[in-house]
């Protein structure tokens, strides 16, 4: 049956190739889902710049005449909180509005963090080899042999808590993947005529690690990175609901549901939206992440 | 009555730059005991047609007929239920990869006593006996120890002849193999193509042979029929075949015989099988055709009578003139 | 094989210092002084800290202590909880129970339905339940669980009042653990009732904490048995006239089960990290709430054992799962 597949790829070889960008647009935007991930994030993107214009109220004004007022829809609600008020009457809307921007900052930080501390340690690692990559590899493993939040955990309680120490703790228990990839990816290219090459022309060591080689290996990383971006965001919402994370009065989405615990069975609203915008939140970056991953490289559609 | 009947048979699959067909008006006729063997290059939906007939394409093939029929049941309208019962029983079918057409997770034994149980209801004991039998048959020596054999410690042509021995469990009236021997050494070639054919003589099966190397069709085959790009170009008797080709595509395959090349290089086709965006009008073959003509490339060219092998040509080749051709009519005149 | 387990179990030694090191490191980093601690309000004299620190042995060198505290652990002393006063290895031992029955449920549920519908999804390529599938997975694998648990409570026990809020049992029965177990435990009593009451204790937190295993399970499985359904050796199958159910469900699955397998064993730390929020959310008294809370009392052994012990265990199970990996996989079973 292959064989009769086959002559299409002919086909698109004898046409002029199209653009990188758009070709990779192109497989991208046949996955409806990614789309639909990709528009949802860029919302929030836009909702977390345009926050003090959006939002009806400041995050942290307190209105003592509407404590835990419910959503407009239901009775006994106040016509001035579209989704209701919390415990101590601030409008929960608002606070929703301005807990996307610290979400997106998390996820960008931690990314950042992760990324670039992974991806130098996995050049180092699969490039030199011997016992420096012994040695990298062997402190991954143990950071691995940790579950992530408990070490996150752990680890913002020796830094004390709040939220730079938290998007630390997790950009660390998040890097070993970073470092996995870069190192597989560069150990596998490092043979390769192309690098040879670049060798045998004379290029730097820091050349051929970050010009040569790594350009070769991003596919398998800007999967990686849109995946940890929703885990970092997942993982920093849980240290927030644990108290560990932003703390109070912030209006981080897991410290939201932390400060509303105790209210779930009286008023629902309080629990609901806020993990309502972790969900969607999560759920279309990796909508998207699905989508960059069959877009950027067929071999990777696994799991 | 023939064993199997098929007439204007077309697959179509279904991608995402629109449908491609795969096979294109295919007629196929195999009696019992006799090998037929189709062949064509790589695209020319050679084993496609055979998949269609044991239906075992993917959903996104569409299989359409005038008629299939195997041994009197007509293919076409029984149920998948009535078809299984069929397939693996009456019709089997081997493959060209037999390292990966065994299931790795099961025992060689497990896999060809599977059959026995499932299609004439053997119990462990009459199944592995029958087994013993097949393997010893198919020539595999310590058959007892070799059935408890996992398919990764098996060699291509020991793999080649498990699938054989499977396939020839319930002894089939009707064997197809699909391209047997193309993944096997050029030493253990010889030998499966020995098997089938000393098999197929024995129990007087029918065996449709599928090859893209005329070698092999000019040892085994009694009729021969041509696929290019999903269509039949032309179908012989194997003498006649090698001696008078009518196509000039079985033509060109011949001339790039090693054992037949008259010049010191060896002729090659220049070109590829069209696929799906590049389809030519008229003749399919006309851009690799040395004779094609302006005619060639805007009409269809209809089958030639049968002394002409049904050559899909407009000027079929009579030893190696193509009859009716402009030029070589004024030479002729 | 059994070289191979030792081999890989060799491996593991230096990993585990590292680990150990790791842990003992964490704790002699953590602000607040653990003797400070145990004194609390009433604050101590001088020389009292200084017979105090001499007693736990922080007046020594680094080194010195590690080594100690390495010695200790490979005896199986973990040391002292500051709170309790009880040995770390027995609170460990008196909690763990109550997590790997948890455990045990959620990954039972997620195999249980996470299988069956990654095999649906593959076989129903792109239809409109392959599509439902995979969106519910992708929902269930995104789902912060802590908020899920909240949701499952505001629904099950506040709307509907079917299930408790948290614990294991109720309050009513009594009966000493034999196996650590609820539901073992409570029919071993002959209580009337008691069975039901641990059940329903369970199910929420056992739904709570498969979620995103499931979802994974369920990811994988699918991809695993797409790329099966087109090897050639189910051709084969369906050529010799199978019914789909033997093809998809023996030929193809027990192909696509060996990576799923090392998926469902790497379930563990995702578990393990799950339980932490699901005991925290339901007040289920397993390690993973006995871990939070120890974070917030700054009970420093526990939380360098409980690391130690939570880290070795993942390195077992992923030990024991590449065993099992070669066990079902007779490309491995039968090297050499």
């Amino acid at each position: 049956m292959s064989e009769a597949i086959e002559p299409v790829g002919d086909k698109a070889r004898l046409d002029t190739p199209p653009s990188v960008l758009r070709e990779f647009w192109h497989y991208f935007s046949e996955n409806r889902g990614a789309v639909i991930g990709l528009t949802i994030f860029l919302l929030l993107v836009a909702a977390a710049i345009a926050a003090p214009l959006l939002a009806p109220y400041s995050p942290t004004g307190q209105f003592r005449d509407a404590l835990l007022k419910p959503p407009i829809w239901q009775e006994g609600a106040d016509p001035r909180f579209l989704l209701g008020t919390d415990a101590v009457g601030r409008d929960i809307l608002s606070r929703l509005i301005y807990g996307a921007r610290f979400s997106l900052f998390i996820g960008t930080v931690v990314v950042i963090l992760a990324l670039v501390t992974g991806v130098i340690l996995g050049l180092v690692a699969g490039y030199f080899g011997g016992w420096l990559d012994t040695g990298i590899m062997r402190v991954m493993d143990v950071i691995l042999a940790f579950p992530s939040l408990l070490l996150a955990l752990v680890l913002v309680a020796i830094l004390g808590p709040g939220l730079m120490n938290a998007m630390i703790a997790i950009a660390l228990v998040l890097q070993p993947h970073f470092v996995r990839l870069t190192r597989a990816a560069v150990m596998s290219e490092r043979g390769r005529d192309y690098v040879t090459a670049a060798r045998v022309a004379g290029a730097g060591r820091l050349r051929l690690m970050f010009v040569t080689i790594l350009p070769n290996c991003l596919a398998p990383l800007i999967v990686q990175a849109t995946l940890s971006f929703s885990t970092a965001i997942l993982d920093a919402a849980a240290l927030g609901f644990l108290g560990m994370g932003a703390q109070p009065p912030t209006p981080e989405w897991g410290t939201m549901l932390a400060e509303a615990r105790e209210f779930i069975l009286r008023a629902w609203w309080v629990v609901t939206f806020p993990g309502l915008m972790i969900l969607i939140t999560v759920l279309a970056i990796n909508l998207t992440g699905d989508g960059l991953r069959d877009a950027l490289d067929p071999k990777l559609k696994r799991s | 009555m023939s064993l199997l009947d098929i007439r204007n048979l077309t697959v179509e699959f279904r991608t995402a730059q629109g449908p491609f067909r795969a096979v294109d008006g295919v007629d196929l006729v195999v009696d019992q005991g006799e090998i037929l063997s189709i062949v064509g290059e790589s695209g020319s939906g050679k084993s496609v047609a055979m998949l269609a007939t044991m239906g075992l394409l993917p959903w996104t093939a569409t299989v359409t007929a005038d008629r299939m029929a195997f041994d009197g049941h007509d293919l076409l309208t029984m149920s998948r239920r009535e078809r299984r019962r069929i397939v693996g029983r009456d019709m089997a079918m081997i493959f060209q990869e037999p390292m990966t057409s065994l299931n790795p997770c099961f025992t060689v034994g497990f896999q060809i006593k599977e059959t026995l149980r499932y299609h004439l209801g053997l119990d462990r004991k009459a199944a592995h006996e029958r087994a013993v039998e097949l393997m010893r048959q198919v020539g595999i020596p310590e058959p007892e120890r070799r059935l408890s054999a996992f398919p990764h410690q098996m060699s291509g042509g020991m793999s080649q002849r498990c699938m054989i021995a499977m396939a020839l469990a319930c002894k089939p009236k009707l064997l197809i193999a699909d391209e047997p021997t193309t993944a096997l050494d050029v030493t253990i070639q010889a030998q499966i193509l020995d098997l089938l054919v000393g098999l197929q003589r024995d129990s007087g099966m029918g065996l449709v042979l599928i090859t893209h190397d005329m070698g092999v069709v000019a040892e085994t085959a009694e009729r021969v029929v041509v696929q290019y790009a999903g269509q039949q170009v032309e179908q012989q008797d194997v003498k006649a075949l090698f001696e008078d080709p009518h196509h000039p595509y079985t033509a060109a395959l011949l001339a790039a015989l090693p054992e037949r090349a008259t010049s010191k290089e060896l002729p090659s086709i220049p070109g590829v099988v069209p696929g799906q965006g590049d389809r030519p009008t008229g003749c399919l073959f006309n851009p690799r055709c040395r004779f094609a003509t302006d005619h060639c490339r805007k009409v269809v060219p209809p089958h030639a009578s049968s002394e002409m092998g049904r050559a899909l040509c407009h000027y079929p080749l009579r030893h190696g003139v193509p009859t009716g051709h402009p030029a070589h009519m004024e030479a002729a005149s | 094989m059994l070289s191979f387990f030792l081999r890989r179990l060799l491996l593991l030694i230096p990993t585990f210092i590292g680990v150990s090191i790791v842990s003992f490191a964490f704790i002699r980093l953590l602000p607040g002084d653990p003797i400070m601690l145990m004194a609390g309000e009433r604050g101590m004299s001088a020389e009292r800290y200084l017979e105090l620190q001499h007693q736990f042995g922080y007046d020594r060198p680094l080194v010195v202590q590690y080594l100690d505290y390495l010695w200790g652990v490979l005896q199986g002393d973990l040391g002292q909880s500051i709170v309790t006063k009880r040995p770390v290895l027995q609170e460990f031992f008196t909690l763990f129970p109550a997590t790997l029955e948890l455990s045990l449920c959620a990954i039972t549920i997620a195999v249980a339905i996470g299988v069956p519908a990654g095999v649906l999804a593959a076989v129903k390529r792109g239809s409109f339940l392959d599509q439902a599938i995979m969106g519910t997975a992708l929902v269930g694998y995104s789902m912060p669980i802590f908020w899920w648990g909240l949701l499952l409570i505001i629904l099950f026990s506040g709307v509907l009042g079917w299930t408790p809020v948290s614990g294991r049992i109720s309050l009513m029965f009594f009966f000493p653990p034999v196996t650590g177990f609820m539901l073992i435990d409570s029919l071993l009593s002959g209580q009337a009732g008691a069975f039901r009451s641990a059940l329903s204790h369970l199910v929420l937190p056992s739904i709570v904490l498969a979620t995103i295993p499931l979802a994974v399970i369920a990811r994988q499985t699918r991809s695993a048995m797409l790329e099966v359904l087109s090897e050639d050796y189910v051709r084969t199958a369906r050529a010799k006239g199978l019914p789909s159910r033997r093809v998809v469900g023996l030929h193809a699955l027990r192909n696509a089960l060996i990576p799923v397998i090392t998926t469902i064993g790497l379930q563990v730390g995702v578990l393990l990290a799950g339980a932490i929020l699901t005991e925290t959310i339901f007040s289920w008294p397993g390690i993973g709430k006995w871990m939070v809370d120890s974070v917030f009392r700054r009970d420093y052994p526990v939380i360098q054992g409980g690391l130690l012990i939570i880290a070795g265990i993942i390195m077992l199970v992923n030990l024991l799962v590449d065993v099992l990996y070669g066990l079902v996989n007779p490309r491995i079973r039968h090297a050499r």
